[in-house]
């Protein structure tokens, strides 16, 4: 059990990340600072998935050369401008050279790059709904807000 | 954990500054010192993103998460508040148990998950791996990321841009962007739709 744990050592202080983040959402009045800590859950798990895209000795998912050459970025240039024929049976070659080199998965890392320029956008529209809330209320503690929202409906002071 | 890479100390440091930072976060009550340490945070992780191989990912994270995001926040903080109150007893209490509600779930989980750099765990052994070996033949763009990001997944990239269109519309709209608004709130809206144009610009 202690080994299943120690193998996947590094989900522990993600989770306690995200959680950290959970506890700024849900337990801090301030509107900017829940938005803060909803960033920080957010890059947590921006986090978990890159790291079960990691493989050991692996490189960035850039494919570097070919098998023999050695100089990179050959193997984008022959690729690119050669003929068919010869692009084809360099293909085979660089094929059999992915698989002798480790790369990390490119694929958690195109669905995170996505979720970073998301991300942006949700907290750009975020913070414009506070600035908003500011205008109208005087305030962004949503205890304040509750007490406003409370005297409009009863037309009396809490 | 067999592989004894040394690299692996430099995460562990990167760790313990993630979760010092993350603490400091929970109890600052200053809402620049917040935003500030929300900009160190995700440079941090953009430096354990570096160490994962996530190179495309840190430099986004450190261009658009330590970047547009703090001078947004930092946008917002100024039109707002400078201060947050102090969270109540009973908030406290509540947040404090779902959130060991929710961790204790996790962590009962984490013996399902991939092991960590396991290069055939079922999280890196088909359609990822797939798109590493047919990229050379079929894109011949060397960066995997962009291959997938531009030609194989290019429909997520164009909904992506959607949202961030979309984005863009609600808070100028928000913000009353050119809709001849009170005097008080003009400086208010000129900040924020050039932030939202710069955000777009970003997409």
């Amino acid at each position: 059990m202690l080994e299943i744990i120690l193998e996947r050592f590094s989900y522990i202080p993600i989770i306690i990340l995200m959680m950290t983040g959970l506890y700024v959402v849900i337990a801090t009045g301030n509107l900017v600072k829940r938005l803060v800590g909803l960033s920080l859950f957010q890059t947590s798990v921006f986090l978990l998935y890159i790291t079960m895209g990691k493989v050991f000795g692996g490189q960035p998912p850039i494919i570097a050369g070919d098998a023999h050459g050695g100089d990179a970025g050959h193997g984008a240039d022959a690729a690119a401008g050669y003929g068919a024929e010869a692009a084809a049976g360099h293909a085979a070659e660089t094929a059999h050279h992915v698989a002798e080199i480790a790369y990390s998965n490119p694929l958690p890392h195109v669905l995170i790059l996505t979720a970073i320029v998301v991300g942006v956008a949700t907290l750009a529209v975020g913070l414009a709904l506070v600035v908003r809330i500011r205008e109208a209320y005087g305030t962004i503690e949503d205890d304040a807000l509750n007490a406003a929202d409370y005297s409009l409906e009863t037309g009396s002071a809490e | 954990m067999d592989h004894t890479d040394l690299t692996q100390y430099l995460d562990y440091v990167l760790i313990a500054m993630l979760l010092a930072v993350g603490f400091a976060i929970v109890r600052l009550r200053n809402l620049f010192a917040v935003v500030m340490l929300t900009g160190v945070y995700s440079l941090l992780s953009a430096a354990w993103f570096v160490s994962l191989d996530a190179v495309d990912v840190a430099f986004t994270e450190a261009a658009v998460g330590a970047g547009i995001s703090t001078v947004l926040m930092l946008g917002a903080m100024l039109l707002t508040a400078r201060e947050s109150e102090p969270a109540g007893a009973k908030r406290h209490w509540a947040a404090l148990a779902v959130v060991v509600a929710a961790g204790a779930a996790l962590f009962f989980a984490i013996p399902d998950m991939p092991v960590y750099g396991d290069p055939n765990s079922p999280a890196n052994s088909y359609v990822g791996m797939d798109y590493m070996s047919s990229t050379p033949n079929e894109i011949a763009v060397p960066n995997v990321v962009t291959a997938v990001l531009a030609s194989y997944r290019g429909y997520d990239t164009f909904g992506e841009t959607v949202v961030i269109f979309t984005a863009a519309l609600g808070v100028m709209l928000l913000l009353g962007f050119g809709t001849g608004r009170r005097e008080d709130d003009d400086d208010a809206a000129a900040g924020k739709a050039a932030k939202a144009a710069k955000t777009e610009d970003k997409a």
